[in-house]
């Protein structure tokens, strides 16, 4: 069974992403929080998950922690998605499927621009 | 919601609103019994056997019981429909279980969906919970194929390189997909 499948191999992609990690090291840290309430996970939040996550493997985009909150009280704006960069305020995104979650994993996570047409004010 | 695999994550985030530190997450096709079990079990704060009784029922769903809300009442609801149920059992301050049964082969029955990504989002998403899934495939014959993903060992490799790298994703999908893809044959249609 391939349970673990490689241990060893693991440990080499340790190595490797650590040194990667090294050389980022200035960009600070950068937080995406997607909502995963049951609103969320019902209006599509996984989908949007897995796209940030395929974002980051395609695009080799280190330094990015994906996490995940639960209902924050306004369902009918789900899938809901939060850009946290370093010190700077919480953005947080409305409505965002698969596609925007790209555009803001790009324009904003990797640009530094907030998406302005999905910003919910909050 | 669509798929059993989405149920099963909604699930699992009431584990982690409930402070759990071990979650197993277990998925079984038995096509020899004709039978779909899922069950998500943790360790967190529980719930007394009251409130554990009201969360079954949508309409007992009051501030208390909040936190758990309408994800219960729906995934019971898909199991009834397709002649099987769910169980809770929960004690406060040991944890809880939930699990659901489905006759496979009905024609009402939810698809499962794409397990594989609710294992992987789990599991990087809530870097601090020590998670076992399993997929268990038992075929017409009754021969038994699993896989099985224990974290541990994989934290404990990587030590403070975070589950969100590129590397570190690429190989987490990739075990995981085909860990899922050697159970074949597929079974959903």
């Amino acid at each position: 069974m391939p349970a673990i499948k490689s241990l060893e191999e693991l440990k080499r992609v340790r190595e490797e992403a650590l040194a990667k990690k090294q050389m980022k090291a200035a960009s600070g840290n950068i937080q995406v929080i997607v909502a995963m309430g049951t609103c969320g996970i019902a209006a599509g939040a996984r989908d949007t998950m897995k796209s940030v996550l395929n974002y980051i493997e395609t695009e080799n985009l280190s330094g990015v922690a994906v996490t995940q909150t639960g209902c924050i009280g306004m369902c009918e704006q789900e899938p809901i998605l939060q850009v946290v960069i370093g010190d700077q305020a919480k953005v947080t995104y409305g409505k965002v499927n698969a596609k925007v979650a790209v555009q803001i994993m790009k324009q904003h996570v990797q640009g530094g621009l907030p998406l302005k047409d999905h910003v919910l004010p909050i | 919601m669509r798929e059993i695999a989405l149920h099963l994550m909604d699930i699992a985030e009431n584990s982690v609103a409930a402070e759990s530190r071990n979650i197993h997450m277990d998925v079984l096709e038995d096509l020899q019994a004709d039978l779909l079990k899922v069950s998500v079990v943790d360790d967190g704060r529980g719930m007394s056997e009251e409130t554990a009784k009201r969360v079954l029922d949508p309409f007992y769903t009051t501030r208390t019981t909040r936190k758990v809300g309408l994800g219960i009442p729906l995934l019971k609801l898909a199991a009834e429909q397709s002649q099987g149920g769910l169980t809770l059992e929960s004690e406060s301050g040991k944890g809880t279980r939930v699990e659901a049964m489905f006759q496979h082969s009905h024609i009402d029955r939810m698809p499962l969906g794409d397990v594989g990504t609710t294992f992987l989002t789990l599991l990087v998403s809530y870097p601090h919970i020590h998670w076992i899934f399993m997929y268990q495939l038992k075929d017409k014959q009754g021969v038994l194929n699993e896989f099985v993903l224990d974290d541990e060992e994989i934290k404990s490799a990587l030590g403070d390189v975070s589950l969100t790298e590129p590397d570190v994703l690429r190989f987490l999908r990739g075990m995981i997909e085909e860990g899922i893809t050697a159970l074949t044959p597929q079974t959903e249609f």
